[in-house]
């Protein structure tokens, strides 16, 4: 494929990704989907899960929780809530983020309990994929 | 004239001042980088979600199920400001800046009839406004013993207003910040926050880089959008998330604006400092010598008349 895809990785407190790439996997609400280059336009919403960049034959793994991913003819950019490389994470931590979404979830009343399940459920398949 | 020892003593505590300023302007510097670092971060984000909630609202906009937080609720009665300043003072007019644009805002809008309500983040604008607008101060926040500011502040703040919002408590929300150009200049700046697309242009006294035309407009190339989940869900999370970023990066604006204009104040004072010992230092030579002098004249006379 001789096109690549722009894609930046901004969250509130800093831009974790900008720049050329071959494809991006996204963890969205209704389901994960690819996008190359040249993607029709389209706004997604994102649900706790790993993303995954693909270029020349290298993957790079982002933890995501929460966010937006926008696609425009001119790229791909993921506005995340929080986000981290997940080779900077480890075992522990997102052990540690499952208590606290335990929590929340156990605290969680009508609407907000369905988010807070699929929360937790999102970051379990991450510490299984870890 | 006084005394030397008095001399001595004043240039004694003014060198202590200037010790003082000059450390409070090296700490200012350094946490200012901190802050210019975490305020240009930011400033992808906040541009993009402006930049999507643009596109959106341009397709919602016009039809009946527009979130309220967008379009407003179709009043204009009750203003609400939300007014950040810092929660420390020592930092030139910075604060009074962002007070008197407030209090031009508050009388504009007074004198249209509208009712405001003001909501307070930072302690000094607190200080300041409480005198003038007592009752009207709805909430005050201090963010004192927050070392750095972080998105869950902001989103503790921005789940506030939209709560208050929600029930009814105002209208119309405008948030007034200081914006940071540079070191030496911070425009206080006012934007509206609810409804959303009234909020798309900034209201800057002069055309920063920020204002708003340098949100880019999306080119679709004439392709249509695509929402996943529809535009309302999506609408329903981003609209809240957007307040939560604009209070997030007026912070940290504020808290590189307090600490850039709290060095220029510091390196004032320094300097000031400075000059008032050279002037001491004079004055004490000068005494010094014309005591010395008065006393070889009296030693002189007294040899002379023997």
């Amino acid at each position: 494929m001789a096109d690549k895809l722009q894609f930046s990785l901004v969250s509130p407190e800093a831009e974790l990704f900008s720049g050329l790439v071959d494809q991006v996997d996204v963890p969205g609400t209704e389901g994960d989907f690819g996008v190359f280059a040249e993607h029709a336009p389209f706004m997604a919403a994102i649900r706790t899960g790993a993303i995954t960049v693909y270029n020349d034959g290298t993957e790079t793994r982002y933890m995501i929780q929460g966010g937006f991913a926008d696609v425009m003819p001119s790229g791909l950019t993921i506005l995340a809530e929080q986000c981290a490389l997940m080779s900077d994470l480890n075992a522990e931590m997102i052990s540690e983020e499952i208590n606290k979404a335990e929590t929340a979830l156990a605290a969680a009343e009508g609407d907000a309990s369905l988010d807070a399940a699929q929360h937790l459920d999102g970051l379990k398949q991450l510490s299984e994929s870890l | 004239m006084a005394s030397l020892k008095e001399l001595q003593n004043r240039i004694k505590s003014v060198k202590n001042t200037q010790k003082i300023t000059k450390a409070m302007q090296m700490v200012a510097a350094a946490k200012l980088r901190k802050a210019q670092e975490a305020a240009e971060r930011s400033r992808p984000y906040s541009d993009r979600i402006g930049a999507v909630i643009i596109n959106l609202s341009a397709s919602m906009a016009g039809s009946e199920g527009a979130p309220k937080l967008l379009v407003g609720n179709g009043a204009d009665q009750v203003h609400m400001l939300v007014v950040t300043t810092a929660d420390r003072g020592l930092c030139g007019g910075f604060n009074t800046n962002i007070v008197r644009k407030a209090r031009e805002e508050i009388t504009a809008l007074e004198a249209a009839g509208k009712t405001v309500k003001i909501f307070c983040i930072g302690k000094k604008g607190y200080d300041q406004l409480n005198r003038l607008y007592d009752d009207q101060i709805v909430k005050m926040v201090s963010l004192k013993e927050h070392k750095t500011i972080t998105g869950a502040i902001a989103a503790e703040l921005g789940g506030t207003i939209t709560s208050m919002f929600d029930a009814g408590e105002f209208d119309i929300c405008k948030l007034i910040y200081s914006q940071f150009e540079n070191v030496m200049t911070q425009t206080p700046t006012i934007k509206t926050m609810i409804p959303a697309y009234a909020g798309m242009g900034v209201e800057s006294e002069d055309e920063g880089p920020h204002a708003a035309d340098s949100v880019f407009a999306p080119d679709l190339q004439g392709a249509a959008y695509e929402y996943e989940p529809d535009e309302e869900g999506i609408l329903k999370v981003l609209l809240p998330r957007n307040i939560n970023t604009q209070i997030f990066s007026a912070l940290l604006e504020n808290s590189a604006g307090e600490m850039g204009s709290k060095m220029a104040a510091m390196d004032n004072a320094t300097r000031s400092a400075g000059d008032m010992i050279d002037k001491l230092t004079l004055t004490f030579n000068r005494s010094r010598q014309a005591q010395i002098t008065s006393e070889l004249i009296e030693i002189i006379s007294g040899a002379e008349a023997l």
